[in-house]
């Protein structure tokens, strides 16, 4: 007895999907691709569960594991630190390999262990799926195995409250009043109030040009520190002088000539206005 | 097609996952092998269901959810509390024991 030739085509493909999203799970150096390969994989796993007639496992695999269990993890890989690469260094010499040449072995000693079974005839739920697949669970948890059942709900409510104690976090001190709050930013010396905007006294007003100070220096406060820290700051403030002395020149030029050629200085002026623009 | 071939696929998702657990240093990404490890067992689980004709299988590979669930839960506190108090996730730094 085998199984449908679609299904052998689904399993071929859907096998290789998955190796490849293990073992992007075990390479990948950042832990949201990582995070990402497992659910890949997880998704597959789930196709496979429907195709063998697992259909309320395929479904719980979906719901629980790509669902929950995966966004919890992407959850933490938030509040680590997404940008957080692991780093690629041995801490134990020659470790690598030897995990490698273990898992080779592991892996050998499992399969041939399976081929070593003689699996060739297999039974198929048909039988036992007959009543239903989620209706032929039921009975069986609620009958052969409800001590089980019993036992892994209070395995879920130690597991709640345990999650709960660890990540709480007693205050040790009173909170501080607004009051005080506003005492201590006053102390540190910060700017108290809110920080001037950009384009102030400048011949523009987009985010990324710094005001002018009085004596005519851009001031850095009024950019964004965002922008600031990328060096995306356009400074203007250079920009008018250098046409000044593009004038003056042009004046001299025009002053030293014999006959005034109008066209070609509104023509020089334009240009560089377009270039300063 | 034979069934086994379900097997030897969860064999090989079980090996990398555990050759990840060996290999990896990122808590997180520990923690991931570790979840690959347990789906691989539920798949020849579900597999074995189906060879036997069944459905006791299916109740363990469901109770290996439940079960991976409320590691997964107590686990990431401990990663989210380890993190706070030594701002890394890499399990080099939990040496605190070491001589």
């Amino acid at each position: 007895m085998t199984t449908s030739t679609g299904e052998a085509v689904q399993f071929w493909v859907l096998a290789i999907v998955a190796v490849l999203g293990a073992l992007g799970t075990v390479t990948m150096r950042k832990a949201v691709h990582s995070a990402l390969c497992l659910a890949g994989t997880m998704i597959v796993l789930a196709v496979f569960y429907l195709a063998q007639g697992a259909y309320f496992l395929g479904i719980v695999q979906i719901v629980v594991y790509t669902g929950a269990v995966m966004m919890l993890f992407l959850f933490v890989v938030m509040l680590v630190g997404i940008t957080a690469a692991d780093s690629l260094k041995e801490t134990i010499r020659g470790q690598r390999v030897a995990t490698v040449v273990t898992g080779v072995g592991f892996g050998v000693l499992l399969i041939a262990g399976l081929a070593n079974a003689h699996l060739s005839a297999f039974t198929g739920l048909g039988a036992a799926n007959s009543g239903g697949n989620v209706e032929g669970l039921a009975a069986l948890i609620f009958t052969k195995y409800v001590w089980a059942f019993e036992i892994t709900g209070a395995l879920l409510i130690t597991a709640a409250i345990g999650a709960m104690v660890l990540t709480h976090r007693e205050r040790t001190e009173r909170a501080a009043t607004q009051r005080e709050m506003a005492e201590q930013r006053v102390r540190s010396g910060v700017q108290l109030p809110p920080l001037p905007a950009p384009g102030v006294y400048a011949r523009h007003n987009a985010v990324d040009i710094p005001g002018l100070l009085p004596d005519g220096t851009p001031s850095e406060l009024t950019v964004n520190a965002t922008l600031r820290s990328r060096g995306q700051v356009r400074d203007l403030s250079g920009e008018p002088l250098t046409r000044v002395r593009e004038l003056e020149d042009g004046a001299d030029d025009y002053l030293d000539q014999d006959r005034p050629v109008r066209r070609d200085t509104s023509a020089a002026n334009g240009s560089s206005e377009g270039a300063a623009q | 097609m034979n069934p086994v071939y379900y097997l030897y696929l969860a064999a090989l998702l079980f090996t990398i996952g555990a050759a990840g657990v060996l290999v990896r240093k990122n808590a997180i990404i520990v923690f991931m092998c570790v979840e690959l490890m347990l789906n691989a067992c539920n798949l020849a689980f579900v597999t074995f269901s189906r060879l036997h004709g069944n459905l006791d299988g299916q109740i363990i590979a469901f109770f290996t959810m439940v079960v991976a669930a409320a590691e997964v839960v107590v686990g990431l506190a401990i990663i989210v509390t380890f993190f706070r108090s030594r701002h890394s996730a890499s399990v080099d730094d939990a040496d605190l024991m070491k001589l």
